[in-house]
């Protein structure tokens, strides 16, 4: 599903991904970890899409199609989802009428018509239902006066709308609390399949005891530097991450 | 010939088609001797720094309408809401159109400022009010001086305009430059409402130029909502003095949509002469190519508890520039006034220009006034937010143009002009956007 291959990136001249691989195939959901400051954001960020970022080597392949020199909306139009560690308040445009122009436009880019009326709503209601946001919710203002929570409930909501092939979850636990965590959570492994795969960036294993993964990876000055099953969130939320510093300084 | 030469020499001419002997034509002889004594503003006063009228001023302008030229409705339909239920006051050429226009003489009065300066009936109410809170200034005086015709709204006390009333002005350009001056006069009494839409639309290429002047009396309790559209063509420019007097307790609300003409300057003034006045001031401005909108906002609150909302935003592109100027004056007796003052501004493009500048004149020590401004560009982290849900850039641009301006947009009370005004943003900015806002 999504191949990166020795990817550089720098922001503003400064280099933060230093040569990361990683290789997340359909059906997997993939946990990276780290300290702050390791580049974790700057993943997700690079493979959305984002133009302040500057690939200066390496390769993201989307299903084995170079992604790179694509916008951030046909990277969406090809299935690429990420949920934002801070999400934007856009007043004035109410959350459903974003999720509805974000739904046809991708549909128009792939040549699809627009969905009817009927189903938008049918899809709205279900899709709400599974992340238990209230009706009201819906006509507000997108992210507008939001709790942290809130805002990221209302991105798995996004995300569940959108049904993406390529789910990154950028500290999507930030700001939740423990009931939310576990709706977050459920409306996610609600989308996993086959056909998908889900990339959750975290500080804390705490997400991962309801979002299981498959493999832990973690990210230190940008590049990975251990990968492991889910036992190796527990040992990094028990030992910390010097120990990881210290084997790869020794 | 100069073109102030011109329509003093013209005064003469202008005499021969009105009575002279009207009391109003007193005034007019008054008015023509102080447009003559004060000319047009130039760029040295103050008030007048950043905007130029020297390059419009230069057309050989022709200063009456001299035929009269007719305009099939379905031609001009877009030009107004009409999707409405409307009174409509339809000027051609600066002559009324019967044939476009729907008037009444049924409890309230919506009809022509010619037949209110000629009859009987009317004589009070044009003693009471006409030029009466019209600042004296060159470009108000010239107006007065050749005062003739325009929109006459009379409601009088406790009652309701069962229907919005629109005044539309369209230019044709038989002729190959035309000089323009509409005088509105508007008088609402005690405890009642009435709501107004006015355009200037030209319809041709050839240089228009308007000095329109509108008086606005708010008696006690009324309400007032004034909406003006100005989306004219890139010869057509605007010069509208606009002068709001309003009694105890009245709410008076002007909306100014600017999206486009060559020069628009906007004289808005707002006179509270009472106690719990409520005055709203709400723009938009979209403009680009080399378009320049000039708001000018005056509110002069002289009475205790009183509150004065001024809400302006500009989105500038190209090399398009914009002004905004706005005055408020406290004095000593206002105390407990709540006057705000917002002008937010995003510039597309590095050579688009603002100039925006508050003046506050406050004498009293008990009142709440706030101004801020802001200049800056779109967020580029919303844009990304948008585009990573899949919305392309220019959607997502607009998107968000309109969330800049949604508030002001939110504050129009009848729905089918909310909805003609999405719509008139959505084509500007050349998207469609598959909602209302």
């Amino acid at each position: 599903m999504l191949e990166i291959k020795d990817l550089h990136a720098s922001v503003e001249g400064k280099e933060i991904l230093k040569g990361l691989n990683l290789n997340v195939k359909a059906g997997e959901v993939h946990a990276i970890m780290g300290p702050n400051g390791a580049g974790k954001s700057t993943l997700a960020n690079i493979v959305a899409g984002k133009e302040e970022y500057e690939v200066t080597e390496g390769n993201i392949l989307l299903e084995g199609e170079d992604i790179e020199e694509l916008a951030p909306e046909e990277r969406a139009h090809k299935g690429v989802f990420m949920s934002f560690q801070y999400p934007v308040e856009i007043p004035g445009v109410t959350v459903t009428n974003f999720m509805k122009t974000a739904i046809n436009e991708t549909r128009k880019a792939q040549g699809l018509e627009e969905m009817p009326a009927k189903d938008m709503l049918k899809k709205i209601r279900e899709k709400s239902e599974l992340l238990e946001i209230d009706r009201k919710f819906l006509s507000r203002s997108l992210n507008e006066g939001f709790s942290g929570g809130e805002k990221k409930r209302n991105e798995i909501f996004q995300m569940a709308m959108m049904e993406p092939k390529l789910a990154i979850l950028d500290e999507t636990d930030s700001g939740l609390d423990i009931d939310a965590l576990r709706i977050v959570a459920n409306g996610v492994n609600k989308l996993k399949g086959q056909d998908n795969a889900v990339v959750v960036i975290t500080h804390y294993q705490r997400l991962l005891e309801y979002i299981v993964p498959d493999y832990v990876h973690v990210l230190y000055d940008g590049k990975i530097v251990k990968s492991g099953s889910k036992e190796l969130a527990l040992e990094l939320e028990e030992k910390g991450y010097d120990w990881i510093k210290e084997e790869i300084n020794a | 010939m100069e073109l102030k030469e011109k329509l003093v020499s013209s005064f003469l001419a202008f005499e021969n088609t009105v009575d002279i002997d009207a009391p109003v034509h007193e005034i007019r002889s008054q008015a023509i001797k102080n447009f003559e004594e004060k000319g047009f503003p130039s760029k040295k006063e103050e008030a007048w720094k950043y905007t130029s009228l020297n390059a419009i001023l230069k057309h050989d302008y022709s200063v009456f309408p001299k035929e009269e030229n007719a305009l099939e409705f379905k031609d001009i339909k877009k030009y107004f809401v009409h999707d409405l239920d409307t009174y409509k006051i339809v000027f051609i050429d600066g002559k009324y159109s019967s044939h476009l226009s729907e008037t009444t003489h049924d409890k309230i009065d919506v009809c022509l400022m010619s037949s209110a300066l000629s009859h009987e009936k009317y004589k009070p109410i044009i003693e009471n009010y006409f030029n009466k809170v019209a600042k004296q200034d060159g470009l108000t005086s010239l107006n007065t001086a050749f005062s003739r015709e325009g929109a006459y709204i009379y409601i009088p006390k406790n009652k309701l305009a069962d229907k919005p009333i629109q005044i539309v002005h369209f230019s044709t350009g038989k002729e190959s430059a035309q000089m323009l001056q509409p005088r509105n006069l508007i008088v609402v009494e005690e405890n009642s409402h009435v709501q107004i839409i006015e355009r200037h639309q030209s319809l041709t290429n050839n240089a228009v130029l308007t000095n329109s002047v509108t008086e606005i009396f708010a008696d006690k309790r009324a309400i007032v909502d004034y909406y003006k559209i100005q989306n004219d063509n890139e010869n057509a420019s605007l010069i509208d003095n606009t002068f709001i007097e309003q009694q105890a307790q009245s709410i008076a609300s002007v909306h100014t949509f600017a999206f486009g003409g060559n020069i628009t300057r906007n004289n808005l003034n707002f006179y509270q002469k009472g106690e719990g006045i409520d005055s709203i001031l709400n723009g938009v401005t979209i403009i680009e190519g080399k378009q320049h909108v000039d708001h000018n906002t005056l509110v002069h609150h002289t009475e205790p508890n009183c509150e004065s909302h001024q809400d302006y935003k500009g989105i500038f592109d190209e090399k398009a520039t914009g002004v905004f100027n706005g005055k408020i004056i406290v004095n000593k007796e206002a105390q407990k006034t709540n006057a705000f003052q917002s002008n937010n501004n995003v510039l597309l493009s590095d050579k688009a220009t603002i100039n925006s500048k508050p003046q506050l004149e406050i004498f009293a020590d008990d009142v709440k006034c706030s101004h801020g401004c802001t200049i800056g560009q779109l967020d580029e982290n919303a844009l990304f937010y948008m585009r990573a849900r899949g919305i392309g850039e220019k959607e997502a641009r607009a998107l968000l143009m309109y969330a800049f301006a949604n508030n002001v947009l939110e504050s129009v009370k009848i729905p089918q002009l909310k909805s003609r005004i999405n719509k008139l943003i959505a084509n500007k900015l050349g998207v469609n956007i598959g909602f209302d806002l």
